[in-house]
């Protein structure tokens, strides 16, 4: 049975790879563009998944780590920076930056501790805004060069899509061992039970800003990503409209599910392309839907996978267990 | 010799209140002490104190000499102090097994090796040791919300005992767990404190449970310590009867 569910799921991946390979042969610039989008925006909400969904830890601040990260390389490859040492400036300065976010998160939980992260959100917002000698305010920062890959130029929208797809790729697999090593099972016992992981002598502490830090450096990966496809950036992306949506990518997405993200960014970002013919009404529709799958699946479009795939086995397994006697001989 | 667990003149207030009001006594190596008393007369609170959950407002605690008191937690449980809790505490999401791996893996190696090192940390064959041990088989691939209430307690005793600690604090293990099982659980428990050569100190209030299981008990009344000796001699004590009775 163990087999067969895991030759499927290879299939089924495979298949998913080969259609993001293909798709874009089909498609216009702007489907590209908005593939694009979607691959780098998951990258961001790989990262919440991680600090929400995995740990537990409520953020509200993801869309300032996109921030930080598309504007380190908005500004330093504009100067000549090599864009390699964007992902590890960026993903420094982000790291170092979640990791003192989580402080707050030691002390309040829930959502005190999505208010916490909201000013923070915020605050950086107006940052971007204000100090105009750095970031260039509301004229924010223009002419943003694609990088080169191995002597290849990015610039045309299918070539940058393969390079953020590649980026995804190893985001995901780099991820998907983190959340199979004993960190990823601290990280659910921190969510689940933090007092009882910590008698167990998990050092919660450790794990909750390691939780952040790490969700923060993602966040900044895909704002590294950011700057270079739309090649100008100014503060209005960064809002805390964009942290709301990634949130919702999650939750849409299903929560503490490794795929969850990268289900929900289709909906938050391919979705509302395809409503597009709706014209007027198209949000109203697609808050409806958001709603109607919320409120019937709390676990979201990989909860929902999960209860028409599995459903047949989950019956047997629990027929299985009232079989065995409660107490053995 | 140096006891295992020393506790010296504790004391925990909360407001007003003194839930803990001086308590001292000592566990020997390899012993099982009973801490009872009635509801209220601060066993949990102790236990917390000890455990470095909460601080407490004056006092000491030794683990083998050395000054533990205060410490964080998982500080402590790395020095090979564990316990369980009063109400069910494992992780539902979790396998039984990756349940067993979790209270053992943050014994072992450093926090790079638990990241890029083996997936179970090298305990998958120790976890199912701990699972045949608690008779637990033909469980050990089900998530942990699967299982029955009296199971979940076998598996949250095992957890305590994956790290071979030194020094285990059971509250209330037989809460709410079924006849059958109980004896069950005191026989295991027996058999881990024999094998493991570890110390125990068990708060109980099934009174059959607790005069079956330990060789010596300290009867705590409003945070005070009341009497102390053998089971049998601790049920005949007029001071015991009378806290238990009421005024």
């Amino acid at each position: 049975m163990r087999r067969w569910t895991t030759l499927l799921n290879i299939g089924t991946l495979t298949l998913c790879a080969v259609f993001l390979i293909v798709l874009p042969f089909f498609l216009r610039p702007y489907g590209v563009y908005i593939l694009t989008l979607w691959a780098v925006m998951t990258v961001a909400a790989i990262g919440l998944n991680l600090t929400l969904g995995y740990a537990g830890q409520v953020s509200m601040a993801q869309a300032a780590f996109v921030g930080i990260g598309a504007y380190i390389t908005a500004l330093l490859t504009t100067h000549g920076w090599p864009f390699w040492s964007m992902y590890i400036l960026a993903g420094i300065a982000c790291f170092a930056i979640g990791w003192l976010l989580g402080y707050p998160a030691l002390r309040v939980q829930h959502h005190y501790l999505a208010f916490v992260t909201l000013a923070f959100n915020t605050l950086l917002f107006l940052a971007f805004r204000n100090e105009e000698w750095l970031t260039g305010g509301n004229y924010g920062v223009s002419n943003i060069p694609r990088p080169p890959v191995l002597g290849w130029t990015t610039d045309p929208p299918r070539s940058f899509y393969f390079f953020c797809l590649a980026n995804l790729g190893i985001v995901s697999v780099a991820t998907w061992w983190l959340l199979r090593s004993p960190w990823g099972r601290a990280f659910v016992a921190l969510r689940e039970n933090p007092i009882r992981a910590l008698s167990l002598g998990v050092d919660t502490r450790r794990y909750t800003l390691m939780a952040f830090a790490l969700g923060a450096a993602l966040g900044g990966i895909s704002g590294v990503l950011y700057a270079p496809l739309v090649q100008f950036v100014d503060p209005v992306p960064f809002s805390l409209a964009l942290s709301l949506n990634l949130l919702m990518m999650v939750v849409v997405g299903g929560s503490g599910y490794f795929f969850g993200p990268f289900l929900g960014a289709i909906v938050s970002v391919l979705l509302p392309e395809w409503l597009r013919f709706a014209e007027g009404y198209y949000l109203i529709g697609y808050a409806l839907l958001v709603m109607v799958l919320i409120v019937f699946y709390p676990s979201g479009l990989m909860g929902l996978a999960e209860r028409i795939i599995y459903r047949p086995q989950k019956t047997a397994a629990a027929s299985a267990t009232t079989a065995v006697p409660e107490t053995a001989p | 010799m140096t006891p295992v667990l020393e506790v010296r003149d504790l004391r925990k207030s909360f407001g007003g209140i003194h839930a803990v009001d001086g308590a001292s006594f000592e566990v020997c190596e390899g012993e099982i002490l009973g801490i009872i008393g009635p509801n209220g007369s601060g066993k949990s609170t102790l236990f917390n104190c000890i455990l470095g959950q909460l601080r407490p407002t004056a006092g000491e605690v030794r683990l083998d000499g050395r000054l533990v008191t205060g410490m964080r937690p998982c500080d402590l449980n790395r020095l090979g102090v564990s316990r369980t809790f009063q109400l069910l505490q494992v992780f539902p999401e979790l396998s039984v097994r990756e349940n067993l791996i979790l209270a053992g893996q943050e014994h072992c190696g450093t926090m790079l090796s638990r990241l890029i090192g083996r997936r179970d940390a090298g305990l998958t064959p120790a976890a199912d040791r701990m699972i045949e041990f608690f008779r637990l088989g033909h469980l050990a691939d089900q998530k942990a919300s699967g299982l029955s209430y009296g199971q979940q307690k076998l598996l949250d005793a095992a957890m305590a005992f994956m790290a071979g600690p030194r020094l285990v604090l059971l509250d209330e293990p037989a809460g709410g767990v079924n006849l059958t099982m109980l004896a069950n659980l005191r026989d295991r428990l027996k058999a881990i404190n024999v094998e493991q050569k570890s110390t125990f100190v068990v708060i109980e209030h099934n009174m059959e449970f607790v005069m079956a299981l330990c060789q010596r008990i300290v009867v705590l009344a409003e945070g005070r310590i009341i009497a102390e000796g053998e089971p049998a001699a601790v049920r005949r004590d007029p001071k015991v009867i009378e806290a238990y009775l009421g005024h």
